[in-house]
Parts: structure tokens; C-alpha cells; sequence
């Protein structure tokens, strides 16, 4: 972490987690941390690394190796009034506490009918293009959004991690709040000192044009900011939208600039059959029909189970710049 | 645990004696009557516990109101009322009407009641249990002295992988929970042979470095010396203890099950042999604190006030369906964030 304009510090993603889970640690004694190897080995990605030492074993838990039991402990402990923070490693590993994300933190409040509330953020690396093949590069956020009752972030950049990660912290609501692991250390960026939260639910229009909107978000908004910039050259203003947040989405934004753009491409990592994108496209199709020049169109991973293994299958998985590049021309140029 | 065991016996004055004959009448009738509700078409099913009424009251004296929390299980309607759920709001919730505390939206027996430190639940087995263990880490990362969490569940329960990582997770960090299994013998229409192969529940606590104890379940008293030396356990910073109560299900799974498909009428004769709200009273007659007549007189009173209860609730209105939206998220319900900039 360096020091740079006044106000703002650049860090990364580690960082910039780090940072924000550090200050909520600092400012609340209810918050606490629970999840596998967050104590003495500080998370495997480092990001709760010293927190032990600092905050001791009572708040920063090394729990044993069962995914069930930190999402469902951490239930308890927010019905409580305690604000945990609970990990999973890796989002490939949530299945075995789909059970209580869905079946219990989502239907908390609404079963007790705000009897019981459970403000809980459960905070996990997903996402490929790290050679972690089926079990350690999965996007699960289309597992998760259909089910009212939980919020579902996915930033990535240092400035919104830590705007959303306390937006996230605050929340009276459960919030799953995903980090690309391949931001992590890749993208850096200015962060505003102090605390700050950024709303759920907004997304950012990270470029501004009128040619066609891309509605991206994880590491593949990087990307598309890339291709974006590349079309700005050939004379083609493409506006690219972070979503940032995808469970509530952000109507308003993404029907604002189809409406001027009047054409619109969705790109994700996750696989495209019932993805996030298909959400997007219908509401779209929905509310804006008649102000479309082109048929919608989404860029997404493969219907396979997940990404193999070797560095050609991985690549045949994700999507390079040039191709975001090569299917923004296509639709400006329809 | 031979100390707590002597010091309980000199509280068992005739007041607690009573109040656990009382409390188990009181459950016998609610049962009752939620099975005479459901076959006049008045409720949409019933749920009975008959069987477990010495579990929940030998369960529910140990129980410290104002300090304790109950995760309880969907079996649990005796329970829950011996911890202080008002009569009144059982019915609402089996009426499903307006004022119940879950505002109508979950099935019978699915309370809620912060108040009283009963917490809100689902009907996926054991789900519950992981909760009670967070609860009870709230409790002792608080440091708040004399507050135990009970943790109650079925023997089916014990097949859930949930049970196993909530009970170890507790042993670990040496929480005060009290996991009390109530072994019916029966999960709907499989018995604990198919479930297990141990015969008692709680010989699995030497796995996870905790007690476990048997008691008979159709003796409240005998369940209330377990379940208070377990608290006591609990309360000193010693961790978990599981206590399993052997009691059995006299009744289908609800009023929507048939158990003639599955078990021997013979089985369940024989069991109701053993009946211990009767046993129970016979004991407290024959020890002379109490007389058949003033049995007799609590049933009555118990009958009348359940059927007056019932008359009440049962004029008393649904929940408007516009309620369906409410307590999704704190604020309003809305997939799709609409912020005031929007132009439409």
C-alpha cells in the first residue's frame, strides 16, 4: 500500500479487502471473522494475515474444515447480534452450505417476519484464468441470484471493493460478496481514505459512449474496458457498465444507456445458459424493446461444467480481449 | 455427573412436581385438539408430540427464562410452551392467522419468538443445530454468565451431516450448548436401525470429547436432572454435552401420514403401556402430591381453557394478502434497484 494523490491510497484487491476488512475489525467489536485458515495462515490469499495476532482467536476463527457449519455458525451468530464475516475459501467449495445461504440466511428475516434478521456477509474468491481447473475457478453467482432474501456483490476494483465490502458489512441482510481471484493482485487502483460505503445496487458506468452498451462485471470488466478502449481508437465510443452489484441489479443505469446506445452486449464469465445475462436481456427486451437497434447478445463462458485443467482448455474457457473486441464492432457495425 | 443429580432432587419441591404434570397435560390437550381441528377442516395439518410430553417438560424446567435460547425443533410444541410461548400463539400459528408471530407465513409449530429467546426455524432437519452453536458463541464470546442454548433435534437428525458438524464444531470451541436428542425411535416411517446401528445416540459424544448421557424420556424428572446437569455443564465453560432422551412417537408424523403403513399396532400398544402422562400422574398421586380429583381438575381446566383458546383464534382473521412482500429485505422488496434518476 503506497501513498499517493492526497486522499486516496492505491492498493490492489488483496489490499483493498484487506484494508476494509482491518478498519470494520477495528470499528466494531461484534464484527468478528470465521472460515478455514484465515487465523495463523492469514487466508491463503493473505488477507486476513497479522488479524489473529491483532485481534486474537475468539474474533478471528480458524474453524474446522466445513463449509455447512461456518455459513450455518455464522447464522447463529448474526440471529445473536453479532456482524460475523465468514469466508469460504473457495467458491467452488459453497456447495455444501448451499443449504443454509438458501434455505436459512435468505429466509431468516422473512419466515420470523422480521422477527429475526440475519446480517451476514459471506465473503469468496471465484472465478478462473489462475490454472485452478473444475474446483478452484468457478463462477457460482447464478446459483444464487434467483433466490430473494439474499444480496449478491461482485466488484472489482480496489475503490468498490471497499466501498461495497462496507456497504456489504453494514447491510441488516445477508450479502454474498464474491472476489475475482484473478483481480486480486493483477488490478490496482487509487482507494479514498476513510470509511465510505458504496450503495448495493448501483452499477458504475466505468466508460461513457454511445455506440452500444456492455454490461460486464468481474475480471472480465477489465477486459472489456480493454476492448473498449481499443474500438475508442477505430473511432467507436462503446459504453461499458459495472455492474458491481447483481443481486438487487441496477435497472435504472442499464436501461438509461440502452436507451441512448440502442444496442446492448452482456459479457460474463459464468456460462450463458440461465446466467446473469439472461436476466439483463429479458428485463431489457421487457421494458426497452422498442428503443433496440440490434438483437441483444451475450458473450459467456461455454456450457460445460467448469474449466479444464490445462492451460489450452482454460483458454478455450475464458474470452480474450480480441474476441470482446471483435463482437463490440460486430454490434456497433449492425 | 452425581453432583448436580443431588443438588436437583432437593428442588424438586411439589410446586415443580406440578408444574411439569400441568405442562404436560397442557401438551397432551394441544395435541389433541390440533388433530380434532385438522380432521374438522379448520387447520391444514397437525403435528403431534405425543409421546415426548416428559422430554419437553423435564426439558423445559431446566430452562432459565430471561437468560437461556431455545433452537427448537418442529416437534417441539410442548417445549416451547414450558419456556413461556403464550397457549394463544400456538393456535395462531396453527390457524395460520394475522397475529401469528410469523405473520402466518410458516407451517404449524414453526414459531418465532425473540423475546423470549426462541428462536425462528425451517423444516430442514438439523439446519437448526449449527445455529444453536453460533448463538452459544455469541454467548460466550459476550462472556455473559449463566446463558446456556439449547439445541433440540430428533434421532433422524443425527443422520445429518449438519448435526455432526454443528456438535463438533461446538466440542471444539467448548460452547454451552445442550444437544438434546429426542429418540422417538421413529423418522416418519424409518426406524433408528436404518438410521444407525449404534443403540444409543449420545454413545457417539465419545467422538467428538464430550458427555453424553441416556435418560429415559418418558420420565420427566429423570430428563430434567440430565438436562440441568448439562446446563450446569454448560454454564461453567466446559462445553457441550449431547443428552439423549428415549421416548417414542405415539402418533402418524402428522395428519398427513399413516403410520399403519410402517409399524405394528402391537409396537405402538406397547409403548403406550409406558404412556408417562398417565405414569407421571400415578406417581404424584401415590406419593400424595396430588389427588386423582385435582388430576382430574387440572385436566378439566387445561380442556377449557385449549377450547376457549381455540374458539378465540379461530374467528380471528387471515393475514391480508399484500403481506406476502413484506420482510424480504429490511426496506422494500426489489429485484431490480430503481433509483430516483431513472427517466421513464
Amino acid at each position: 500500500m503506497a501513498v499517493a494523490t492526497s486522499g486516496t491510497t492505491t492498493m490492489n484487491n488483496v489490499e483493498a479487502v484487506r484494508h476494509t476488512l482491518y478498519e470494520a475489525l477495528k470499528a466494531d467489536d461484534r464484527t468478528l471473522i470465521l472460515g478455514e485458515d484465515v487465523g495463523a495462515r492469514g487466508n491463503v490469499f493473505l488477507i486476513t494475515k497479522g488479524f489473529i495476532e491483532e485481534f486474537g482467536p475468539e474474533r478471528i476463527i480458524d474453524t474446522p474444515l466445513a463449509e455447512a457449519s461456518i455459513a450455518g455458525v455464522a447464522i447463529g451468530m448474526a440471529m445473536e447480534g453479532l456482524r460475523p464475516i465468514a469466508e469460504i475459501q473457495f467458491a467452488d467449495f459453497i456447495y455444501p452450505a448451499f443449504n443454509q445461504i438458501v434455505g436459512e440466511a435468505a429466509k431468516t428475516r422473512y419466515r420470523s417476519n422480521g422477527d429475526y434478521t440475519c446480517p451476514l456477509v459471506i465473503r469468496t474468491p471465484y472465478g478462473g484464468g489462475i490454472r485452478g481447473a473444475l474446483s478452484h475457478s468457478v463462477s457460482i453467482e447464478a446459483l444464487f441470484y434467483h433466490v430473494p432474501g439474499l444480496k449478491i456483490v461482485a466488484p472489482s476494483f480496489p475503490a468498490d471493493m471497499k466501498g461495497l465490502l462496507n456497504a456489504a458489512i453494514d447491510d441488516p441482510d445477508p450479502v454474498l460478496f464474491l472476489e475475482h481471484k484473478k483481480t486480486y493482485r493483477l488490478v490496482k487502483g487509487e482507494v479514498p481514505q476513510g470509511h465510505y460505503t458504496i450503495p448495493i445496487g448501483k452499477a458504475d458506468v466505468k466508460r461513457e459512449g454511445d455506440r452500444l452498451t456492455v454490461v460486464s462485471y468481474g475480471f472480465y470488466i477489465h477486459q472489456a474496458l480493454e476492448a473498449a478502449a481499443q474500438l475508442a481508437g477505430e473511432g467507436m465510443d462503446v459504453e461499458v457498465i459495472d455492474l458491481r452489484s447483481i443481486r438487487p441489479m441496477d435497472r435504472t443505469t442499464i436501461l438509461a444507456s440502452v436507451r441512448k446506445t440502442r444496442k446492448l452486449l452482456i459479457i460474463h464469465e459464468d456460462n450463458k445458459f440461465g446466467g446473469i445475462g439472461a436476466e439483463i436481456s429479458a428485463m431489457v427486451v421487457e421494458d426497452a424493446f422498442f428503443d433496440l437497434d440490434a438483437p441483444i447478445r451475450r458473450l459467456c463462458g461455454p456450457d460445460v461444467p467448469a474449466m479444464g485443467y490445462a492451460l489450452s482448455l482454460e483458454e478455450a474457457f475464458m474470452i480474450p480481449v480480441p474476441r470482446m473486441a471483435e463482437a463490440m464492432r460486430e454490434m456497433v457495425n449492425f | 455427573m452425581p453432583k448436580a443429580t443431588a443438588s436437583v432432587q432437593t428442588l424438586l419441591d411439589n410446586e415443580r412436581l406440578l408444574t411439569l404434570l400441568r405442562n404436560m397435560l397442557v401438551q397432551r390437550a394441544v395435541d389433541t385438539r390440533g388433530f380434532q381441528l385438522n380432521r374438522q377442516g379448520k387447520i391444514a395439518i397437525a403435528m403431534g408430540s405425543e409421546g415426548h410430553e416428559a422430554v419437553q417438560a423435564g426439558t423445559g424446567l431446566a430452562f432459565q427464562r430471561g437468560k437461556d435460547l431455545l433452537y427448537p425443533y418442529y416437534r417441539n410444541t410442548g417445549l416451547i410452551l414450558a419456556c413461556g410461548f403464550p397457549l394463544a400463539d400456538v393456535f395462531r400459528s396453527q390457524f395460520a392467522r394475522a397475529t401469528d408471530r410469523t405473520g402466518g407465513r410458516n407451517i404449524i409449530n414453526h414459531i418465532t419468538a425473540r423475546d423470549l429467546g426462541i428462536a425462528s426455524l425451517s423444516s430442514i432437519i438439523a439446519s437448526q443445530c449449527t445455529h444453536a452453536v453460533g448463538a452459544a458463541y455469541a454467548v460466550k464470546l459476550r462472556k455473559e454468565p449463566d446463558r446456556a442454548v439449547f439445541c433440540q433435534f430428533g434421532d433422524g437428525a443425527t443422520s445429518e451431516g449438519e448435526w455432526h458438524e454443528a456438535v463438533n464444531f461446538a466440542a471444539v470451541a467448548r460452547l454451552p450448548v445442550i444437544f438434546l436428542c429426542e429418540n422417538n425411535r421413529w423418522a416418519i416411517s424409518t426406524p433408528q436401525a436404518k438410521q444407525m446401528v449404534v443403540e444409543d445416540v449420545a454413545s457417539r459424544a465419545h467422538g467428538y470429547g464430550i458427555p453424553g448421557t441416556v435418560v429415559d424420556g418418558f420420565d420427566p424428572v429423570a430428563v430434567y436432572e440430565a438436562v440441568a446437569a448439562a446446563r450446569e455443564r454448560a454454564v461453567s465453560g466446559d462445553g457441550p454435552t449431547i443428552v439423549e432422551a428415549k421416548c417414542y412417537r405415539f402418533l402418524s408424523h402428522t395428519t398427513d401420514d399413516d403410520d399403519r403403513t410402517y409399524r405394528s399396532r402391537e409396537e405402538v400398544e406397547r409403548q403406550r403401556e409406558l404412556d408417562p402422562v398417565p405414569r407421571f400422574a400415578r406417581k404424584l398421586i401415590d406419593a400424595e402430591t396430588i389427588d386423582e380429583a385435582g388430576v382430574e381438575q387440572m385436566r378439566r381446566e387445561i380442556a377449557t381453557l385449549v377450547n376457549a383458546t381455540t374458539d378465540e383464534i379461530e374467528t380471528e382473521p387471515g393475514p391480508s394478502a399484500d403481506t406476502l412482500y413484506g420482510n424480504v429485505y429490511a426496506g422494500s422488496h426489489e429485484p431490480w434497484c430503481v433509483w430516483e434518476t431513472e427517466a421513464l
